[in-house]
Formats: C-alpha cells, sequence, structure tokens
C-alpha cells in the first residue's frame, strides 16, 4: 500500500494507535510481501551507506567540472571556530549538507533522498544527531517518516527537478527532514504533518536551474537550504505553530506550481542561473562547446 | 512508489539518471549479450552526449557492461577495470532520430563472437528502457522479472512460449511481440509475475526456432 494522503496516515495512526514511522513501516511489510526485520535492515544499510558517504568525504577531492569539492570543509572550520551565526548545531548541519553534496557531485557512493542532487539534507540533520547521542532505533524510525512522507508527495505530485524543479527535489527532501526532525524530538504525528506543510510552502516555485546541467552548482549549496528549512520548519511545529494550509493542499500547491513551471527551469539547464553570463561562460569551458 | 526508492537507491553520484541509470543499462547489455563483452562501441545521444563527461555517464556505462551495480564504488575507475578485463571499449556521439535525450546505442560482442546492438534511455530517478535490440523496436524496463526471446518468425511460436510458462504457474503480466517485417526474426518480450525457474528458461531454449533466450531477474533484495 502506497499513502496517498499525510491525512490517510494520519487516521491510520489515530485508528491503530501507533505512531507515524509505524504505519510507514507496517505499509512497506504489506506492499512488498517483506518481513519488519528485513524491511529494517534495508533502512539500517541506507543508514550506513549516508555514515560511510560522510566519512569519505575529502575535500581535496574535486567534481569533474573543478566546480565544487572543498566547501564542506570551509564549513567545518568556520563552524568549529566558534564564529558561526547559527551555533553548533547548524553549524555542523551545514557542514553535513555541503560535505554529502561534494561527494554525490566526485561520484561517491551516496543515498539518494528522494534524489542524488538532494542527498545532503536528511543525513545532513541525523548525523550530528546520532553525534549527540541519538540511537540508531530512532534514526531509522525517523528515516521511516522521512520515507512516508516523500511516499505521499511523490504519489500526489512529484520528487524530480525535471519534472516539477527543486522545490520537488530540494523541497521534498526539506519536508522529508523536518518531520524527521519533529518524530526525533518527541514531536505528535500532527506535528510531523505540520511541519512538512511548512517547509513545503517555504521551499515553494523554487526552480532547477543546473549550471551546464551537472549536479554542482547551484545544488550542492541547495542541499544547506534545504536542511535549514527542515531545521526551522520542525521547530515551528514543536513550538505548536500549525500551517494555515493543510499539508496535502499544499502537496497539490506544489505540483501546481511545478506544472505551470516553464520548461526552461526543470533541469534543462536554460534558466536560472545557468542562463547567467557566467553560467553559460562555465558551461561552455566544462563541456568545451561554444553556446 | 517504494519507500526505497525514496530513500535510496543507494548509488555513486551525481544523478539517477545520468550515471545510475547508465549502470544499469550497462547491465542490461551484458545481461542481454549474456557474456563478458570483449568489444563495446558506446554511442551517447542528447544530455548523455552532452553532459555525460561531468556525470561520469560514460564510466557508468562502462561498469555495467562490466557488471557493476550502480552503488559499485568501482564506477569511477571503470575504464582501468575495462582494461584489465580485457574490454576495448570505443565512446562516440551520435545523434538519433526520435530518441530520448538520455539515450545510448551500444554494439558489443563476446570473445567468440556474438554481437548484439541495443538501444535503451535513462527515464529518471535510476530507471530505465530499452527501446531496441538488433534494431528491433521493443519495450522493457526490467524492473518485473522479464523474458526477452528472439525467435524465428513462424506460427505456433507464441503458444509454445505460453504454454511452457502455464506449465509452471507463472503467471504473465504483459506480452509484446516485436518484429521488422513479415517472417523475419522477432522478439518476444514477456514480464511475469512471478520469477522464473532456470529449467524453465532452458526448456524454452530448446524449442524449435527459438534463437536466443535472456532472462532478466529481478534484482536481489
Ligand atoms: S537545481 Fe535541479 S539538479 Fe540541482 S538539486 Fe535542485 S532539482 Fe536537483
Amino acid at each position: 500500500m502506497s499513502w496517498e494522503s499525510l491525512n490517510e496516515i494520519e487516521i491510520y495512526c489515530k485508528e491503530n494507535g501507533c505512531e507515524f514511522w509505524q504505519a510507514i513501516l507496517t505499509g512497506d511489510v504489506r506492499e512488498n510481501e517483506t518481513t519488519e526485520e528485513a524491511s529494517r535492515k534495508k533502512m539500517a544499510a541506507a543508514w550506513e551507506a549516508m555514515l560511510s558517504a560522510s566519512e569519505d568525504y575529502n575535500p581535496e577531492n574535486f567534481s569533474a567540472s573543478g566546480l565544487v569539492g572543498d566547501d564542506g570543509e570551509k564549513m567545518r572550520a568556520h563552524a568549529e571556530s566558534g564564529r558561526g551565526l547559527l551555533g553548533g548545531f547548524a553549524g555542523e548541519v551545514m557542514t553535513e549538507a555541503l560535505k554529502m553534496g561534494e561527494c554525490n557531485a566526485c561520484m561517491k557512493r551516496i543515498v539518494a533522498a528522494p534524489t542524488a542532487g538532494a542527498c545532503g539534507v536528511l543525513p545532513s540533520v541525523l548525523i550530528p544527531l546520532s553525534r549527540r547521542g541519538v540511537s540508531e532505533g530512532d534514526i531509522l524510525n525517523a528515516m521511516y517518516v522521512a520515507a512516508g512522507i516523500g511516499q505521499v508527495i511523490a504519489e500526489r505530485a512529484y520528487i524530480a527537478g525535471a519534472s516539477g524543479g527543486c522545490q520537488a527535489e530540494i523541497g521534498t527532501a526539506a519536508a522529508m527532514t523536518a518531520g524527521a526532525l519533529v518524530y526525533i524530538k518527541g514531536g505528535s504525528t500532527d506535528m510531523i504533518v505540520n511541519s512538512v506543510a511548512m517547509a513545503l510552502k517555504n521551499m515553494m516555485g523554487l526552480v532547477c536551474d543546473p549550471v551546464a546541467g551537472l549536479v554542482e552548482v547551484p545544488c550542492v549549496k541547495r542541499n544547506v537550504a534545504g536542511a535549514m528549512t527542515a531545521l526551522s520548519s520542525a521547530d515551528m511545529a514543536l513550538a505548536g505553530i500549525t500551517s494555515r494550509i493543510p499539508a496535502d493542499e499544499v502537496i497539490d500547491a506544489m505540483k501546481e506550481v511545478g506544472d505551470k513551471m516553464h520548461p526552461d527551469f526543470k533541469e534543462t539547464a536554460r534558466g536560472g542561473v545557468a542562463n547567467t553570463k557566467t553560467g553559460i561562460r562555465l558551461k561552455e569551458e566544462i563541456l568545451g562547446v561554444k553556446m | 512508489m517504494n519507500i526505497f526508492d525514496i530513500i535510496g537507491p543507494i548509488m555513486v553520484g551525481p544523478s539517477s539518471s545520468h550515471t545510475a541509470g547508465a549502470v544499469k543499462i550497462g547491465q542490461m547489455v551484458r545481461a542481454l549479450l549474456d557474456a563478458q563483452p570483449k568489444q563495446a562501441e558506446i554511442w551517447l545521444h542528447g544530455s548523455f552526449a552532452e553532459t555525460g563527461k561531468g556525470h561520469g555517464t560514460e564510466l557508468a556505462l562502462v561498469a555495467g557492461l562490466l557488471g557493476m551495480g550502480p552503488d559499485d564504488m568501482r564506477i569511477p575507475h571503470s575504464m582501468k577495470h575495462a582494461e584489465e578485463a580485457g574490454m576495448e571499449v570505443v565512446i562516440d556521439r551520435m545523434n538519433i532520430a526520435d530518441a530520448h535525450p538520455n539515450t545510448a546505442l551500444i554494439r558489443v560482442c563476446d570473445k567468440d563472437g556474438d554481437e548484439l546492438e541495443v538501444q535503451a534511455c535513462s527515464i529518471g530517478g535510476g530507471r530505465i528502457q530499452v527501446n531496441k535490440i538488433d534494431g528491433l523496436r521493443v519495450n522493457c524496463s526490467g524492473e518485473v522479472p522479464t523474458l526477452i526471446i528472439r525467435n524465428s518468425d513462424r506460427p505456433g511460436m507464441v503458444a509454445e512460449v505460453t504454454a511452457a510458462l502455464a506449465r509452471h504457474n507463472i503467471n504473465i503480466a504483459q506480452m509484446m511481440l516485436f518484429r521488422n517485417k513479415k517472417g523475419e526474426d522477432a522478439v518476444m518480450v514477456v514480464e511475469t509475475d512471478q520469477k522464473i525457474p532456470s529449467q524453465e528458461i532452458a526448456a524454452i531454449h530448446d524449442q524449435d526456432g527459438i534463437l536466443r533466450v535472456t532472462y532478466i531477474g529481478q534484482e536481489d533484495e
């Protein structure tokens, strides 16, 4: 069973007296005719892969284009110097988001969540939380929460930049991550759903405009934007702030915006920062062609 | 969508369409050839040709031909592994009419001189579609258990294959027949609900008029 709305998940949780993550785990077991144990093992493998990708980061490795590689290290140094505006935890989150985005661009192994371009958002919060003592069990539960949110968004709208712009990719990652954070911080199912609505609203309209068509600029730094939106949306939800527009309707609105979005802003590299004077020059240099 | 398509796949970056999908195309070609290719000529079309370098598309296709999966850390060094495996690789660009922007045309041959030409495209999220086998238009994704059967075009072939599957209680989800001209070789693509045991595949292979049988099993869990 694939979830068609967040509301459906909320109702299921209420009727069965279970938590959000349990609903998603049960759904997976039923849909894929598997066992809870096998499902959790798969999720644990994804978590392991996230951790090893973060460890694999090397600021001396640059992408084939040479555009990205050492920003994660710069951020780490800045955050650890104590001069960061956002403080320790957020500094670590930003560092991890950059590192993961750069690992992806450098052809290292990552976990798409929901896509490779947005692979940094979810681990960027999970890794610092696990360093602070959140148990692996809770991390995996949070990943189920995130997966369920992504599933609903994929069902009602889309999760690929080529289909709906970056709002669908980084925006979805932010919504998934917000929900994961609310879970870890002990928030209710209702709070999880509200955090999704707020994260998606705050990412709405974001275009997909990768320079030279590569998953590097602006993608790596967009992972930071997604992570920051997830943090703030989760905090708002945990504070008891609710979204005036229900989450499922926000998802539908995201789809409407994606449908109406010009094709130049859907991964074609013909609009946005890809289409700036510098973006075009970089493309010519990297691809060795004259536009 | 499966939750492990949302959190996952675990893959070598940077792009699910241009890298992970390209690996799968290579794997598919290898499976269809049913051997380690000795030579591989690869033509890239559209966005694969334009941005392939930056996405490691060429490395990914070669990795797949060598039998690596999308999460294999050796993908960035696949050219070196190809050399070690004695696989000759030539890569070029080609504009293919009416093809999806992420398309590759791959011609391979194995050590016995068996040749195969496959046109396939990467349709996003690491999913792929085979469009042509030896110039014959086909349509298959390899996401479900799939039998690809090349046979001579004569009456009764379809019935023989379906009867063989029925004997083993294998349910056919979809069956497609492709041929260029009446009387020429044809391709049958049979997608099934259950996995197909190897002895059954061999039995189909042994029937008259069957030229080649390839089974694309489901990825193991
Ligand atoms: S700009 Fe496009 S390619 Fe880059 S992260 Fe956003 S959606 Fe993905």
